[in-house]
């Protein structure tokens, strides 16, 4: 079986984020890395593909730069190869623009299953994947928390307010995962040799056919007008505890008349 | 362009309209022109009565789904409306699982973007200007939409407060799917339903939270325990439901629950951006944690730097002894 893992590189979230005073975008200057919500698929897609017994895991990514080193670090873990969508016109694309330049790309590996995080954390819009199933015509299952194979369909637990939902789902199809839907396996200095020589295949956005206009900042047909500090919630009282924290906290709820 | 007609989503759930929906239908209100909503399932006629009585005057009923997902067949259904005329300025979606699968589907279909995390919405210029919380909710950037079509924006739960208007009931009219084909393929067997006890996470009058500072699984009894005597509900950061010491259904932050209880307890939690943003708000907030440097101390009303391991225990002995 043959899958496609849809995953973005993005500025390490543990370093403060900035926008660009200009252009209002996400400064994505500086070394990008996997985001962490990927491993989840790309691991998903690596069990998947074993338990049918073969078939390639294929990344697909887009980046304004040419980036690839989160594009390495998922190859390292197992991943066969991978696409990259990369042209100076894709900085500002918004997620509809994103889901029409990977879907172009996708059609390319005819993959028989689609795996994505359910949002990105650096831009957390969420609806990318379902965008690429719509503009695929696929169906689409968000959410997974569990996902196995039965012949041509796929069965998916899916995450609700209440519990989860059985779902199931005919072939080819786009399946969001949740971070916790599988352990994703650390890269081996192995993987991590053999991932250097593995095929990164570049593209351009017109190598997929797509009009420039669809795509960057003018596809996005949004703009943000605005960027403001929020009102700054002042700190409060802080206690160094040394045994007697739990009676300021009694305290405090019986004055807001919680006990 | 005038905002002249807004559609919202009105998403039912064991038989009445999510109080995000109504709280989407308030805030449309306020926007001007006509409220309308779409709903979908076997009840819609049942809650034409409560949307009414928050001002939308006609729902258009997608009808019973079959078991379908709705992403697709709603999706589908709401484009065809549009495309009948009479197209809404605007459609509201509430930020659930399945708000966002419509949303995103709408959008191919009409080939318009969609503004998602939204916080807040103001009538502008020829359209809707939204907010959005960044950067943990430190900053707040708005945006508006270019182009001529209809806006879609995906807005998070408690951003507005839900307040009736007393109309009357909405006028139904049947707006059945389309055939969605392939696209609509993503069928529910089952469902199952997790057990809580309590008061649900985000209707909560006091929230007690957990993070990866209580070190282990079996420590989350402390939280459960402290929540149940302060007669509060569960929540958990999460790290710790991603490590799956508790479900999903318990995830407070950006990707779970956005919570506004009158106290915020929280314990052992730094305080990430993902966890920030959906509890900044509550009214107040208590923080447990040993690192005195912890993001969640620039938030709390009272900071307690100490070990949970000592600090919650104590807190339980107190109030039970109290009782």
């Amino acid at each position: 079986m043959n899958v496609v893992v849809c995953v973005k590189q993005i500025p390490d979230p543990a370093a403060p984020g900035a926008l660009d005073p200009g252009t209002k975008n996400l400064v994505r200057a500086g070394k990008l890395i996997l985001d962490d919500s990927d491993a989840y698929g790309v691991e998903m897609a690596l069990q998947l593909a074993d338990a049918s017994g073969g078939g390639d895991v294929t990344l697909v990514s887009m980046a304004p730069n040419g980036e690839t080193s989160g594009l390495r670090t998922a190859l390292a873990m197992g991943a066969a190869k991978a696409i990259l969508i990369s042209d100076e016109s894709l900085a500002g694309t918004d997620a509809l623009g994103t889901a029409k330049v990977l879907a172009a790309a996708i059609k390319r590996a005819e993959p028989d299953l689609i795996l994505a995080a359910t949002e990105s954390t650096d831009g957390y819009t969420g609806t990318t994947p379902v965008q690429v199933a719509e503009l695929l015509g696929l169906p689409s299952v968000t959410f997974a928390k569990k996902v196995e194979i039965t012949g041509d369909s796929v069965k998916v637990e899916r995450q609700t307010e209440a519990g989860y939902d059985e779902v199931e789902c005919p072939l080819p199809a786009v399946v969001t995962v949740t971070a916790g839907v599988v352990e994703p396996r650390y890269p081996s200095f192995k993987g991590i040799m053999a991932a250097k020589s593995k095929p990164v295949e570049t593209l351009t956005v017109a190598d997929l056919g797509l009009d420039a206009s669809q795509v960057g900042a003018a596809g996005a047909r949004q703009e943000v007008t605005e960027v403001a500090d929020a009102e700054a919630r002042s700190s409060g009282e802080i206690v160094v505890d040394e045994g007697e924290g739990y009676a300021r906290v009694i305290e405090f709820l019986e004055q807001l008349k919680v006990l | 362009m005038s905002v002249d007609k807004i559609w919202v989503l009105a998403e039912v759930v064991d038989g009445a309209p999510i109080t995000t929906s109504l709280e989407l239908i308030t805030a449309a209100r306020g926007l001007g022109g006509t409220v309308e909503a779409v709903a979908y399932g076997d009840a819609t006629a049942s809650v034409a009565g409560t949307l009414g009585e928050y001002g939308v005057t006609t729902v258009y009923d997608v009808g019973d789904l079959g078991g379908a997902l709705p992403g697709a067949p709603v999706a589908a259904a709401i484009a065809a409306a549009v495309a009948s005329g009479g197209g809404p300025d605007a459609v509201l979606f509430p930020a659930t699982y399945d708000g966002r699968d419509i949303a995103g589907r709408l959008s191919v279909k009409l080939d318009r973007p969609v503004l998602t995390n939204v916080v807040g919405l103001t009538a502008g210029d020829g359209g809707l200007v939204s907010e959005h919380a960044i950067f943990g909710g430190s900053q707040v950037l708005t945006a508006k939409f270019t182009g001529e079509g209809p806006e879609i924006f995906v807005v998070r739960a408690k951003s507005f407060a839900a307040e009736p208007s007393g109309g009357a009931p909405a006028a139904v009219v049947a707006s059945p799917a389309p055939d969605t084909g392939a696209t609509g393929a993503a069928t529910i067997v089952a469902r199952h339903v997790e057990e809580r006890t309590g008061p649900k996470l985000d209707e909560a009058n006091v929230v007690v939270s957990g993070g990866r500072g209580l070190g282990e699984k079996d420590q989350y009894a402390l939280i459960e325990e402290l929540a149940t005597l302060l007669h509060g509900a569960a929540g958990a950061s999460r790290a710790i439901v991603d490590a799956g010491w508790v479900p999903y259904s318990h995830q407070v932050g950006q990707t779970g629950k956005t919570v506004k209880p009158t106290v915020y307890v929280a314990c052992g939690i730094s305080g990430a951006t993902q966890h920030l943003v959906g509890m900044k708000n509550s009214k107040n907030i208590v923080a447990i944690n040993k690192d005195q440097d912890a993001p969640i101390f620039s938030v709390a009303d009272l900071g307690i730097v100490g070990d949970v391991h000592k600090v919650l225990p104590q807190l339980i002995e107190a109030l039970k002894s109290r009782s």
